[in-house]
């Protein structure tokens, strides 16, 4: 599918398409993927909403994004729709309710083409933890298209639909927007409901849109950042237009390159394309700063503790009691429920569960998670602080570009250390997003990580927006240009 | 700090997890590898500093006590693996 | 049972409050009893994916009102933590409640133990006491072997109240629990209606030699009604006791008390002590109380039950004991403060001796609560003016009592008016009765001139009985003691 979404919605508000015919070419390409990109379609009820924003669009109440066709990440719930989470422990699970960020993109008359893919529970990065197969990067199908959010950038990045949502933890929304050449946001903790999103870690989730472009984000996050007295760690701020910002020139804008994030970490073609994206900020105005985060290197560790610590007791609830898988074959109440979580979680899900119950168990409370909540504050102190010398911090996402399925599978901590780049800002709550800067080994996309203060969505968004219309590594497709 | 089997099956039981003989050594050793990971927040000095819970200082904001949920009974247990006269059951609870 | 030979008992009290808000702690599902099941609950209480807990803002004023109305220390920041631990009746695979730093800290409630000339009075002091959630229901009864969970409970508000290991007798015990439930219900924060489960008892139970360290406790569990956490407790004690006197060690466990055969018994799915990975819950930031919402909570509680025991002390001279029992509930308290209020305060200890007495029979006996008498304060009050004019004797003035419970009048005046019972105080009228009486009763008379004082009770009896119980017996017992010369 051509266009972006803030193209599609111009063609939308002409006349010149319909949400229906959006929504049909959407449903075909999604059909003829060979990505795995959806875990569930519905083409009726794809339809019928396509339908109803085109009735809302005769009716002359058509918001901006009305009958713009996207891929919900599988994490939502949403009413009438089989939503897993990935996993099998929710194979046969039909919402019966939305999540808050479904009524909101509902009420802005976005067409849902499908349940994107994801790695389960939200657990993973390069979206092989799925129990419905592993989603491939469609710029080479060999390789991972990263995770969790992998179905969501698959899907954009192949053009099947101008946008989708995603969630980050740890760096899910971002780092497969940067192994598949598309933009994508994490907006500060808080700023997005988690009221309907099946939890992973509680105080690190935060859902985001991934799109083709810095402006389509925008118009996304509109739709779905907001308070919801539903989560009461949303925060009650008015609401913002993040678009509002986007054409803001660069001049002045200080740039915080943290001090060793672009030595020996990173791959040689991952710095080369990372170092001119920095130098492209310079041209467009901004200043270059060093600043330092010293207890960076430590982010994993704590990210590691922390977020199996919180997933170990939010996946409690899954225990074939009211919902969710349950074993067919059980002696006793004990019995149902080792077999049922068993057999419905994957081996990644489990891993994470059993870490999470040990940093938690009596004796290593102390030592592991009250640890890791004093590093994460450190963390944020180095944030705080090098943001009072510049107004964002660029750098890499990853170590390297996306690797071979398979590649990382066999040792789960190798995997891990991918997320040096990203779990930092979870952490600390800040906004960060993922915007297209290079090619590197193999032809595969580069992704730039632009970090920025609480709050400061707009302006990231604005850097970007100046970035994309400087350069045009967001329009490369995998067939070519878009 | 390196687990030992026991403490592997300890976990599993409190998680209420079967893991399998097959599996005990791989899922004990990817644990271990993980907690060699963990182990690197040592270095860092940690005395005085007030942990974060959160990651914004907010106060828990209170919602006045009103009955806002209608009956949905049909709908919410629609999922559930078995229940019977809007009960779910489950193996006999012994006390 | 009093203290057991050479033992000393150590009892501390973890009370489960129900809060009575209209939703639940952290969603807005009712929390009104005995709807049919799973009917009110919603998605959060289903603890479905994704759904979150939001404060309920009553909950968290009824447990000010309670930190300040035993004197404790009111948390300005507090956290809610997870309790993790498996059951089918707690959705979530862990309960929301608070760890490290509860809402309320601290505190004291002063309880009266025992009756009469061995009546004592205690101050029991109080940990701490907390918010949290409450589980569902398993419902046991057969389903094909099953059991079946409800959820209506899930998330009713609770306030967990915690006692100092003070207690050394199930009296203590059983008045503390007295005390609190009177309390709770007295500052509005829970209806104390204990067959429905607003009010539930765990009892910590340990034995040792005087000297001797303290000893193993074990926790009898869900205990719903005082007599049998009297039971429970005595039967524990005594179990203890005959164990360790066998020789065998106490081992620490959690029991459950069986009311039919009166003893206590481990609770089989109890593994070795849970590991409950306490840890401050991530969806819920710090509870913040500022001190104008103490200042607001605290403006609309009513006079604590301390406060009105002391100024009925000290404005009617009640003893501590009336007192007590006046202020058993605020009802009771306010119906004879609105009795004293009518008759003069002149009139506050025989309003005390009536509400105490009388009422209180009636009352029980009728299984009818004060605030449903038939009887108002305002009637009460006329009895006790007409005894306290002299138109009736208090023989005469149950009488009234009686005829007003039963509806036959409107007023003390009316059925006085209507039955005739005023007394006669007039000498002219009783002498000649006395008279009368003494002559038709020479053996009494010579008995008392013997010096047998009963002598003297039989005439003045014979007098009433004469008079139709009319001669105002204070006048009658002047007289005949003048007419015997005695």
């Amino acid at each position: 599918m051509r266009g972006t979404v803030a193209s599609l919605a111009a063609e939308l508000a002409a006349g010149s398409v319909s949400a229906v015919e959006l929504a049909t070419e959407a449903l075909a390409l999604a059909q003829a993927s060979p990505l795995n990109v959806f875990i569930t379609l519905d083409p009726e009820r794809t339809l019928a909403e396509a339908r109803a924003a085109d009735v809302l669009r005769a009716a002359g109440q058509a918001g901006p994004l009305a009958g713009i066709p996207f891929a919900q990440k599988d994490i939502f719930c949403a009413e009438g729709w089989r939503t897993t989470a990935g996993s099998k422990m929710l194979g046969n699970f039909v919402a019966p309710y939305d999540a808050t960020v479904v009524v909101r993109g509902k009420a802005a008359g976005l067409v849902t083409i499908g349940r994107a893919n994801m790695d389960e529970f939200a657990m993973g990065s390069t979206n092989e933890n799925s129990a419905f197969g592993p989603v491939h990067n469609p710029w080479d199908i060999t390789r991972v298209p990263g995770g969790s959010s992998g179905g969501s950038a698959a899907a954009v990045a192949a053009g099947i639909v101008p946008a989708a949502t995603g969630t980050d933890t740890g760096g899910s929304i971002r780092q497969p927007a940067g192994f598949c050449g598309i933009t994508g946001i994490k907006p500060t903790y808080g700023v997005v409901s988690r009221y309907g999103m099946i939890a992973y870690a509680s105080s690190l989730d935060q859902g985001g849109p991934m799109a083709r472009t810095a402006q389509d984000c925008a118009m996304l996050l509109n739709a779905m950042a907001g308070f919801d007295a539903r989560d009461a760690t949303s925060l009650p701020r008015d609401a913002e237009d993040y678009t509002r910002d986007l054409d803001r020139p660069l001049d002045g804008l200080r740039v915080g390159v943290p001090r060793g994030w672009l030595a020996d970490g990173v791959s040689a073609d991952v710095r080369a394309a990372v170092e001119a994206g920095i130098v492209q900020l310079e041209t467009l105005g901004a200043k270059r700063v060093e600043v330092d985060l010293p207890h960076a290197q430590y982010a994993i560790a704590a990210y590691y503790v922390i977020a199996p610590a919180e997933a170990s007791s939010n996946l409690s609830r899954y225990d074939g009691v009211r919902y969710g898988h349950r074993a067919a074959d059980y002696a006793d109440l004990a019995e149902m429920y080792a077999r049922s979580r068993s057999e419905g979680f994957g081996a990644e899900v489990q891993r994470r569960i059993l870490v999470g119950t040990y940093v938690l168990s009596a004796g290593y409370y102390d030592a592991y998670y009250l640890k890791a909540q004093q590093v994460r504050r450190r963390i944020a102190d180095d944030f705080a602080a090098a943001f009072a010398q510049c107004d964002i911090i660029a750098g890499p996402i990853a170590p390297t570009v996306a690797y071979k399925l398979g590649e990382k599978t066999a040792d789960p901590v190798q995997m891990y250390l991918g997320d040096v780049y990203t779990t930092l800002v979870n952490l600390a709550g800040l906004p960060a997003l993922s915007l297209p800067c290079g090619f590197g080994e193999g032809g595969m996309p580069v992704g730039l990580q632009l970090i920025g203060g609480a709050f400061s969505e707009a302006r990231l968004l604005n850097v970007a927006h100046r970035f994309q219309q400087a350069t045009d590594h967001h329009l490369q497709t995998p067939g070519g240009a878009a | 700090m390196s687990l030992s089997a026991d403490d592997v099956r300890k976990m599993a039981r409190l998680s209420r997890l079967l893991i399998s003989d097959a599996d005990a050594a791989a899922t004990l050793n990817a644990l271990n590898n993980t907690l060699a990971l963990v182990e690197r927040m040592a270095a860092v000095d940690t005395r005085g500093v007030e942990p974060m819970a959160h990651a914004q200082d907010v106060a828990l904001r209170l919602r006045p006590d009103a009955v806002t949920e209608a009956d949905a009974r049909e709908a919410l247990m629609a999922n559930a693996p078995a229940a019977e006269r809007g009960l779910f059951l489950v193996p006999k609870v012994i006390e | 049972m009093s203290r057991p030979n050479g033992w000393e008992v150590v009892i501390g009290l973890e009370t489960h409050v129900q809060l009575s808000t209209v939703s639940k702690i952290f969603s807005g599902a009712s929390t009104a009893f005995g709807a049919e099941p799973n009917r009110q609950a919603c998605a959060v209480d289903m603890a479905l994916p994704g759904v979150l807990p939001v404060m309920n803002e009553g909950a968290v004023d009824r447990a000010i009102a309670f930190g300040l109305a035993i004197g404790a220390h009111v948390a300005p920041r507090s956290v809610f933590a997870r309790k993790n631990y498996f059951y089918p009746d707690l959705p979530k695979g862990y309960q929301i409640s608070q760890f490290e730093i509860p809402v309320v800290q601290g505190g004291t409630i002063t309880i009266q133990v025992g009756e009469g000339d061995k009546a004592y009075a205690k101050q029991v002091e109080l940990t701490r006491a907390h918010l949290e959630e409450d589980a569902g229901k398993s419902l046991h009864e057969d389903f094909h072997g099953m059991s079946g969970i409800d959820l209506n409970r899930a998330g009713t508000p609770l306030l967990e109240i915690v006692t100092e290991p003070v207690m050394t007798s199930s009296a203590e015990a059983v008045a503390y629990a007295r005390a609190l439930h009177a309390l709770v219900m007295w500052i509005g924060i829970c209806d104390g209606n204990m067959q429905e489960g607003s009010f539930r008892c765990d009892a910590n139970v340990s034995v040792r030699r005087p000297g001797e360290p303290l000893g193993t406790r074990r926790e009898i569990k869900n205990l719903n009604s005082f007599r049998f956490l009297q039971q429970a407790i005595d039967y524990e004690i005594r179990w203890q006791i005959e164990q360790i006197e066998d020789g065998h060690t106490i081992q620490q466990a959690t029991v459950l008390f069986d009311p039919d055969s009166g003893e206590t018994r481990m609770m089989r799915s109890k593994e070795d002590a849970h590991d409950y990975r306490y840890f401050p819950d991530p969806d819920l930031p710090l509870l913040v109380i500022e001190p104008a919402r103490i200042e607001r909570v605290k403006a609309s509680l009513p006079e604590l039950p301390a406060a009105m025991q002391a100024r009925f002390a000290a404005d009617f001279g009640l003893s501590a004991y009336d007192a007590a029992q006046l202020t058993s509930s605020l009802e009771t308290a306010r119906y004879f403060e609105a009795v004293v209020a009518a008759a003069g305060p002149a009139q506050a200890k025989p309003a005390a001796n009536w509400v105490m007495g009388e009422v209180a029979a009636r009352l029980n006996r009728e299984e009818t609560s004060i605030a449903a008498s038939p009887v108002s304060s305002a009637q009460l009050a006329g009895v006790l003016a007409r005894v306290a004019d002299n138109t009736i004797s208090n023989t005469i003035a149950r009488k009234v009592f009686e005829a007003l419970w039963n509806g036959e009048g409107e007023s003390a005046d009316a059925i006085i008016e209507a039955q005739g019972l005023k007394q006669v105080t007039d000498a002219s009228a009783i002498e000649p009765i006395i008279d009368e009486v003494l002559a038709a009763n020479p053996q009494s008379v010579a008995e008392f001139k013997a010096g047998k004082e009963k002598a003297f009770n039989a005439l003045v009896g014979q007098v009433m009985k004469a008079s139709r119980g009319k001669a105002s017996p204070a006048q009658v017992n002047e007289l005949l003691k003048k007419k015997l010369g005695a």
